[in-house]
């Protein structure tokens, strides 16, 4: 009986010092991974601020970021007021309220969901890009190559990406609010006639200066998170080729649950502002 | 231990001889976590001579030449590439050393957004910034010459083969005129004939452009076409040195089942 005692309370013990240094290993990663980003965004501030800015290479992730982003985004930017046109109406006629429709459509649009949704679908299709591009140019020594050729990396790969992000993502936000309210005119006359102009009128007669200012301001920095994750995924991706699809994905998570959370924070500081 | 500053290198950038070795490594240690990978490694490159270092898979050779370019930091030992220690280097003095030191990476490390003109031209418009565009076009199509390769010049590197990514590999290695070459595994995951043609190119390369050379394979039939000397590393120590023909004739075990 002693002697079960004696192996069960070993077993125990065993167990909690196993899990103690699980525990331990893990908050040693965490902080490693804290430090690592750290820096990385030391380095990227350092950098884009130096003499030698690449803007070849700057223009180039303009083009691949901004230019071929927009057949996405358009048709993002159309559907998004179009349904939101068809569900808002009957709710609207409900309450005879129709004629708000216009102004309604456009302050959700410009001050939420074109933001929202144009970083959301931006996370996807440049922060994976990134991830993937930069997380494969690591597996296959480009990075280390650029290296020994005297090329700064981070100046060359990571400051182009992230700034070109943070331009692009703003411009390609307004050109999805625009074909939102197109859109949403097309939704207006599925079933009624509404001039385009009196609809234009209409929606911006609602909009003011002021919603548009914090809207975009935000839209700056879903830029920085969708290029600056992206990037240091890719750029601090394992060895192996697996690494590259996790570099990808993990980049597209970890920049949505972002882009919400500083869309949660600019929403707020917004209010207490307005208020 | 020098502590060079960019300034000061910047004064003459292009020594074309150096006195004395022109690597120097002594007593290298480097391990990842618990893992020993290299363990009071001494090496010395002579100017003008190419120097095989031939081991099992594993055993620390890719590690040893990228502490040389300083893309791993060793944990302790000294490293002096032409005279200067480059674990005490700024950023910018290290970059100047590293124009002088060619890299042949292992999977040819090609930039796959760009076409075989455009990787080339790469290392040439940040490192020989005093040529002019023509100059460069003819320095180009010059070393792709010297490779055989010149009719790809417009090529992407998808387009190439297995052979041919070594070989502008090599070319853009080249075109900045290094003093010193690092080749990593030049001729694995190629066709024995392919393999020759590459060990040739080494030759080549060495004569042509007065190159001082590590070359690291696990390849016994390239390592004997292009040594002058051959370093057997083992667990991550010197096992041998030695000209290939001692090595032929050495009775050591180690020695004798790669040569056998």
């Amino acid at each position: 009986m002693a002697m079960n005692i004696k192996l069960f309370a070993e077993a125990q013990f065993t167990r909690l010092g196993e899990a103690t240094l699980a525990l331990g290993e893990s908050i040693r990663s965490g902080v490693e991974d804290f430090a690592d980003a750290f820096l990385f965004l030391v380095l990227i501030a350092r950098e884009t601020f130096s003499r030698d800015f690449e803007w070849r290479e700057f223009m180039h992730q303009c083009f691949q970021i901004g230019y071929k982003s927009l057949p996405l985004v358009s048709i993002t930017g159309a559907i998004m007021g179009l349904v939101l046109t068809i569900q808002s109406r009957p709710v609207l006629v409900d309450f005879g309220a129709e004629t708000m429709l216009p102004g309604m459509v456009a302050v959700s649009l410009i001050r939420e969901m074109g933001p929202v949704i144009t970083a959301l679908i931006c996370a996807g299709k440049i922060g994976s890009g990134m991830g993937a591009e930069l997380g494969s140019m690591r597996v296959t020594e480009q990075i280390d190559a650029m290296e020994v050729s005297s090329t700064n990396p981070v100046r060359f790969l990571v400051v182009t990406r992230v700034l070109a992000a943070m331009l692009m993502i703003p411009l390609l936000t307004l050109y999805a609010d625009a074909l939102g309210i197109i859109g949403s005119w097309a939704g207006a006359n599925i079933k009624g006639e509404v001039g385009f102009f009196l609809f234009i009128s209409q929606a911006f007669s609602v909009v003011d200066f002021m919603d548009l200012i914090p809207a975009v301001l935000k839209t700056f920095f879903f830029g920085a998170v969708i290029g600056i994750v992206g990037c240091y995924k890719g750029y601090h991706a394992g060895r192996g080729t697996e690494s590259v699809g996790i570099a990808a994905n993990s980049a597209v998570v970890l920049a949505s649950l972002l882009v919400i959370i500083i869309d949660m924070v600019a929403v707020q500081i917004t209010d207490m502002l307005a208020s | 231990m020098s502590n060079l500053t960019s300034s000061k290198m910047e004064k003459d950038k292009q020594p074309k001889t150096h006195d004395g070795p022109v690597i120097e490594v002594k007593n290298l240690n480097k391990a990842f976590g618990k893992l020993k990978v290299l363990s009071g490694f001494t090496l010395e490159l002579k100017q003008g001579e190419n120097l095989v270092v031939l081991g099992k898979s594993g055993s620390g050779k890719s590690v040893l030449i990228k502490c040389i370019a300083r893309l791993l930091e060793h944990d302790s030992g000294s490293i002096h590439v032409l005279g200067e220690d480059v674990a005490t280097l700024d950023r910018k003095a290290l970059n100047l050393i590293r124009q002088k030191v060619g890299f042949l990476f292992q999977s040819g490390a090609l930039y796959d957004s760009m076409t075989v003109r455009e990787n080339l031209m790469f290392p040439l418009t940040r490192i020989r910034k005093e040529m002019t565009p023509e100059e460069m076009e003819a320095k180009i199509l010059e070393v792709l010459e010297n490779v055989g390769l010149a009719s790809a010049i417009d090529k992407m590197p998808s387009e190439l083969s297995g052979g041919m990514r070594k070989r502008i590999s090599l070319a853009r290695t080249i075109v900045v005129d290094p003093l010193i070459m690092l080749y990593d595994e030049p001729t694995t995951g190629l066709d024995p004939v392919t393999s020759d043609e590459i060990s040739s190119l080494i030759l080549d390369v060495q004569k042509k452009y007065r190159t001082s050379s590590i070359i690291i394979t696990h390849d016994l039939k390239c390592a004997l076409k292009v040594a002058d000397r051959i370093l057997m590393l083992n667990e991550g120590k010197v096992h041998m040195v030695g000209t290939p023909k001692e090595f032929e004739a050495s009775k050591d075990e180690l020695v004798a089942s790669f040569f056998n």
